[in-house]
């Protein structure tokens, strides 16, 4: 009999607990990066898995994000499956060469003869007054990229299971962690499921306007429908959970109902997630629209530091709340 | 560095047979690229093609050191790499034509062979680009148990990229079965690496504590007898190891790099083909040896061409992939 147990852990929790499981179901899994080891990562999401794997399977780097992500795509490709942890989103900059020209095409220029089984993870998300080398949400890029999948939990739950389906995954898939929600809890079965990627979830129904949100702009988009309830909008959250590849059809089928959408995400508003998933609502639930599709995204300014100024910079259940009502007609 | 600078070595003891094999790649590698200049000239060939006319004993005397499950990755100049790991010259042809029948289906290009079978992790047009993955191979082959090598084949153009220092830094803290092998032709593209490299080369390694050594690349026992040793000394956990080869590339920077006196003299050109051929050198010393007469050499070389001409042919009729599958093998 299955142990149908449900926990609540927090999202750091079903982190480890992912890799762990995986770890050993299958001795070519292996973590790299930097601190990762008898440090856990600065933000101790991998406390205890050095004790359980040893120093050969979860291995601390020097600080040298293009040197361990290349060699990583090359060890997937002769038959490991590394999960590479980056500790901020904002060095991925360090690791575009290996990624996106590496990576992301072996599988397609070797003919499909070769393959690229990895995961990096990283961090994203605003408002931990760090300034803006250490702030960004850049998934957008890796979004981008032909031949990458990129992952977006939300919730504690949907962090083990797309992040074991990533690292069964055949192909190089980022994985993205909202650094504010680590702390976050939320049920887990204990027994062993996954989450597919590119499949969206409906995290709340509603008939009068859609919410697309990903990642941490999730909770920020339920809290605005609670208070939308309030006057009398039935707002639905619909949650892509993967940037790429994007379920279309959900979001489409939701707008198609709702007729209304607004698009949340804390990646840049400029040529941002938000634009491409507005763009694919507009082609395809065009119809069935009452009001524009709108984008609420992080600003485009460079994250500042001052709390003031930061707070500003980011989308807020205020500001959905605010862009729902006007939208919806009921200012 | 001039000329004449060439380093001694001693001259490993080889077999006739070997020998003649080596030849015979050295001079199918010859065959092969004058082949895809002609088709190049004539128009057949999409893009271009960055020719290894002139550094032939590089990868023939490396890989003639490897076994065949050992791994090799190659630069946008790799023709001459896949060949000598065992890649066959009808199938790579199909590759640079863009046909279904390529090493690659068609997706990649000349700049793009793979071949896993033989141990060929691909060819990279990014200077530098493939030394994570040949580092990460060299980590597989540690981790799983193997006593497999990895080569990384990289031109002196490389040596200005910073991803290649951070992976010689995980080989050497590691102790990774890997062999940087630096190819200098003397040129990074059409400017001269004394115009871009500063230091001395081998001072590179050796500030990782990685052994490195200096090879004359156009004389390709003296190639195949230190990548031997360096091969042997990875395999037996010894760790990573830096060869720095002298080379020469007769043709331009790529086919359609004719004129070229604005970076370097025809004399120049002249004096490496006339004086330091890898191919005509070696024949001459096997002849010496007692190991070939040059008639045999000569059938050797008619055996090739034809060769050549019917792999050719062969990718001339090959298909076209059709375009409907053009996503194909986008993601695995």
């Amino acid at each position: 009999m299955p142990d149908t147990a449900v926990r609540e852990l927090t999202f750091a929790e079903a982190i480890r607990e992912a890799l762990a499981e995986e770890m050993r179901r299958d001795t070519r899994v292996i973590i790299l990066g930097e601190d990762v080891a008898e440090a856990g990562t600065p933000f101790k999401v991998l406390s205890g898995l050095v004790e359980e794997f040893g120093t050969t399977r979860v291995i601390d780097t020097p600080i040298s994000e293009a040197g361990f992500t290349g060699l990583a795509v090359g060890a997937a490709m002769t038959g490991m499956r590394p999960v590479v942890d980056i500790m901020f989103g904002d060095f991925l900059t360090l690791t575009m060469d290996q990624m996106v020209n590496q990576a992301a095409k072996v599988h397609y220029m070797s003919g499909g003869h070769l393959k690229v089984p990895m995961v990096l993870r990283t961090t994203l998300g605003a408002t931990r007054r760090s300034a803006a080398q250490h702030s960004q949400s850049l998934h957008v890029w890796f979004s981008h990229i032909p031949g990458l999948k990129v992952v977006m939990p939300s919730t504690p739950y949907d962090a083990k299971g797309l992040l074991k389906s990533a690292i069964r995954d055949e192909n190089p898939v980022a994985f993205f962690e909202d650094k504010m929600m680590y702390k976050l809890t939320g049920p887990v079965p204990a027994e062993d499921y996954t989450v597919p990627l590119g499949v969206a979830d409906i995290k709340r129904a509603g008939t009068d306007i859609t919410l697309v949100a990903t990642s941490s702009m999730v909770h920020t988009a339920l809290a605005a429908a609670r208070l939308l309830d309030e006057v009398g909008i039935s707002a639905e959250v619909v949650d892509p959970r993967t940037t790429s590849p994007l379920d279309r059809d959900t979001l489409i089928e939701s707008v198609k109902k709702t007729s209304r959408a607004i698009v949340v995400d804390e990646g840049h508003e400029q040529y941002g997630v938000t634009a491409e998933i507005a763009a694919v609502i507009a082609e395809g639930a065009f119809y069935h629209l009452d009001a524009p599709v709108r984008r609420l995204g992080a600003m485009d300014v460079p994250v500042p530091f001052s709390p003031p100024l930061e707070d500003v910079t980011v989308p807020t259940e205020r500001t959905v709340f605010d862009l729902a009502r006007s939208l919806c007609g009921k200012i | 560095m001039t000329l004449a600078s060439r380093p001694t070595q001693a001259v490993p003891e080889i077999a006739a047979d070997r020998g003649l094999e080596m030849y015979s790649q050295m001079a199918q590698i010859r065959a092969f690229e004058e082949k895809v200049s002609e088709l190049y000239t004539r128009a057949i060939m999409p893009g271009l093609a960055h020719l290894y006319i002139g550094q032939e004993a590089v990868a023939v005397g490396v890989c003639q050191a490897l076994r065949r499950d050992d791994y090799i990755t190659s630069t946008h100049r790799g023709h001459g790499h896949c060949l000598a790991k065992g890649a066959s010259p009808d199938r790579m042809f199909a590759e640079l034509l863009g046909k279904e029948a390529g090493y690659c289906a068609g997706r990649g290009g000349s700049m793009h062979i793979a071949d896993p079978v033989t141990g060929n992790l691909g060819a990279n047009a990014i200077v530098a680009g493939s030394v994570g993955i040949a580092t990460g191979a060299a980590f597989s082959a540690k981790w799983q148990g193997t006593d497999q090598v990895a080569v990384c084949f990289f031109g002196e153009g490389a040596l200005g990229q910073g991803v290649l220092y951070e992976a010689m830094n995980l080989a050497q803290l590691w102790a990774l079965p890997v062999l940087y092998v630096c190819e200098n032709n003397l040129y990074n593209e059409y400017t001269h690496y004394g115009e871009t490299t500063a230091g001395d080369i081998l001072a590179r390694p050796a500030a990782f504590g990685i052994h490195g050594e200096r090879v004359d690349g156009q004389d390709v026992l003296a190639v195949w007898g230190v990548a031997t040793r360096l091969v042997a000394r990875a395999r037996r956990g010894q760790g990573p190891a830096f060869l720095l080869c002298d080379t020469y590339r007769y043709r331009g920077h790529h086919v359609g790099d004719i004129n070229r006196t604005f970076y370097r003299s025809k004399e120049e050109e002249q004096e490496w083909m006339t004086t330091r051929d890898p191919v005509a050198r070696f024949g001459e010393w096997l002849c010496e040896q007692g190991f070939a007469v040059p008639t045999a050499l000569e059938e050797v070389g008619t055996r090739l061409h034809a060769e050549i001409d019917e792999a050719a042919q062969f990718a001339l009729d090959a298909p076209y992939p059709a375009p409907a599958d053009v996503r194909r093998h986008a993601y695995a």
